[in-house]
């Protein structure tokens, strides 16, 4: 799931410990909730079910594009607008334009990677309904944050909140809708 | 469950059983706050350094002003030798950058664990190795101000670079490892800036880490999509560590000058570079980690592993002198046999070839002692060296071969005047500089690494013991 859309607001809890997210990740998976997202100041493998990326198909693109065009324009350069003859060398000189090629594939993929990364994650983002909790300050230092969207067909106001807290976390709450 | 799985595939490499990834028994706060406390409170020392530094810094901005002002003329070069102190600064430069890449990069793709805590400080390294590296091929155009006739942009004067030289490829080379450099520090340092702004101790701080950490919340999405574009970066930047010196190394073999025309050039240089870009690492690691008090994250197997590295890629070094010594006496070419075996060994500049031969490939020989690649003394003592002796062998593959080539006629003897040895004096300046300032505005450690670390050590040390 992804944290952007709560338009029923949402139930959370705080865990002091990877160990004890993870737990209630699996307890609620198995309980048949599919809209829960953690936050954690480590990546952890949850097994919440997400959609591959696409972005290695981006970057691949972006790649080819760029060595084509790296390519192309030391072809229009040395080849169609101002060739150079150095010692008789053919115009179209393979083996030394394969240098640049390279980069420009290398430059090329690695700007699709980072920008698409902050497309896809959807980056910068000056704020977050999750940002007004107290204290979630520490869901980047130590402390572990299971959400469970409202939305979610299986979850109930009441009991959702006593399945959250049965987990013993450190604190169990509930964002409205936002809007 | 199985808790705390990490989503890099397979098994951490065990760290030596002697020496832990890991010392203490730290929380992620701990953790946390240890990394982060040079960001809130500076020291004394740090201030002297910093000054030091800056005067350096000073000096370079001097010499370069003065270079640019007056005209290369102020340096030692001319014809033959027309390459001398700035392109060996370029080449050692840009060849210590290679250890940042090397150490983020091509282990995170081998899956090597402990690179973890020490990944922030080389990958800072690179990108102020190659500030500086840049800077000396630019001055070294005689009017830097033109710099940019080398990129292909339509110009009033459809005049082109010309492709099938050696110059263009340097500058793709260059600016694509110091933007994929800088992309992949940055986006390594996005949890840890919001890290950092969850700390930070007044609000201008946090707004300013805030506006860095591009609002960073650590969602497992996020997570999960930046694993992905961190290993798909990672994946690019590992044959730049490969490329970026093989294009360098290029400059010289296409040329015909004994002692540059050469097919070993390329991993020869890659080499080099490695070497003495972990000994730089080294020099790097070694203050930060006593000085901000680090050594439970990066322990005696990090040094160990260091360490092992340089010794292998000084035997790969001394192995490429012997082959390039070898090759020049089995071509039977006078000149190429000349400058091997007579004019750099017993030449005029025959100190800096036995400074490279001893600190280069006898000094890392130390290595093969188990008590000596934990000692800190001997390997900031020996990474000094290394770096001396590297410095040494690029000065000695430019000057000597440009200054006793086929024709003794215009044999030439070069000295670099006090110009060329301002700039290279003001470059560590620089490099301090930045370093500094490095050290006191980010998170020097991989702080989410670190703390994924030990999450993996912990459920390790519960399923062993569960076991027994």
């Amino acid at each position: 799931m992804r944290d952007r859309s709560w338009s029923s607001g949402v139930y959370m809890a705080e865990f002091s410990s990877a160990r004890e997210l993870l737990a209630a990740v699996h307890a609620f998976a198995e309980r048949g909730y599919t809209q829960l997202e953690t936050y954690s100041p480590v990546p952890l493998r949850t097994g919440i079910a997400r959609r591959r990326s696409w972005l290695p198909m981006v970057v691949f693109v972006a790649g080819e594009i760029g060595g084509i065009v790296s390519y192309a324009i030391q072809w229009f350069a040395n080849v169609y607008s101002y060739p150079l003859d150095i010692g008789g060398r053919p115009a179209n000189a393979i083996p030394a334009f394969i240098i640049p090629t390279f980069e420009g594939t290398v430059l090329a993929a690695s700007l699709a990677a980072f920008v698409g990364f902050f497309v896809i994650a959807r980056l910068p983002q000056p704020w977050h309904p999750v940002f007004d909790i107290d204290g979630f300050e520490r869901a980047t230092i130590d402390r572990y944050w299971l959400a469970v969207d409202a939305a979610d067909p299986h979850s109930a106001p009441d009991r959702t909140i006593r399945e959250l807290g049965a987990l013993s976390p450190v604190r169990v709450l509930q964002l409205d809708a936002e809007r | 469950m199985s808790a705390a799985a990490l989503p890099s595939p397979g098994i951490a490499q065990p760290a030596s059983d002697e020496w832990p990834l890991m010392r203490g028994d730290p929380t992620d706060a701990s953790l946390t706050d240890a990394v982060l406390a040079p960001l809130w409170h500076s020291s004394p020392a740090w201030w002297a350094l910093f000054a030091f530094s800056a005067a350096g810094t000073l000096l370079l901005l001097g010499t370069v002003a003065y270079t640019v002002m007056v005209g290369i003329g102020t340096w030692g070069n001319n014809i033959p030798v027309a390459w001398a102190f700035a392109i060996t600064n370029f080449v050692w430069w840009i060849g210590i950058g290679h250890a940042g890449t090397f150490i983020s990069a091509f282990l995170l793709l081998l899956n090597q664990k402990w690179r973890g805590s020490i990944n922030r400080v080389a990958e800072a390294m690179t990108i102020f190795a190659l500030v500086n590296a840049a800077l000396f091929p630019l001055l070294h155009l005689g009017r830097p101000w033109f710099f940019y006739w080398l990129v292909p942009y339509p110009a009033t004067m459809n005049v082109w670079p010309n492709f099938k030289s050696a110059l263009p490829w340097d500058v793709a080379a260059v600016t694509t490892y110091f933007t994929v450099s800088l992309l992949f520090w940055f986006l390594g340092l996005v949890p840890d800036l919001a890290s950092a702004r969850d700390r930070a101790p007044t609000l201008l701080r946090r707004r300013v880490y805030g506006v860095f950490a591009m609002g960073w919340r650590g969602s497992g999405f996020q997570w999960q999509r930046y694993r992905v574009a961190y290993v798909l970066l990672a994946g690019l930047a590992t044959p730049l560590v490969i490329s970026v010196h093989s294009v360098v190394s290029l400059d010289f073999s296409i040329a015909q000058l004994p002692g540059w025309h050469s097919t070993i050039f390329p991993p020869y240089f890659v080499v080099g570079a490695i070497y003495s870009g972990l000994a730089m690492v080294l020099i790097l690691l070694l203050p930060v980690r006593r000085a901000f008090h680090l050594s439970g994250i990066i322990t005696e197997a990090h040094l160990n592993a260091i360490a092992k590295l340089m010794l292998a890629m000084g035997l790969m070094l001394a192995y490429s002198y012997v082959i390039e010594t070898f090759m020049a006496w089995y071509s039977a070419d006078a000149a190429e046999r000349y400058t091997y075996l007579v004019g750099r060994p017993f030449g005029p500049y025959a100190v800096a070839y036995w400074i490279m031969t001893v600190l280069n490939v006898l000094s890392p020989q130390l290595f093969w002692s188990k008590r000596l690649r934990t000692n800190t003394a001997a390997l900031f003592l020996v990474s000094v060296g290394i770096l001396t002796g590297m410095w040494m062998e690029r000065f000695l593959i430019i000057v000597t071969s440009l200054n006793r080539d086929f024709l003794t006629s215009s044999w030439h003897i070069y000295m670099p005047t006090w110009v060329d040895w301002g700039i290279l004096a003001g470059s560590f300046g620089l490099f301090g500089f930045l370093f500094l300032l490095f050290l006191r505005f980010v998170p020097s450690v991989a702080i989410s690494e670190v703390k994924s670390l030990r999450l993996e050590l912990a459920s390790r040390r519960r399923a062993e013991s569960s076991h027994a």
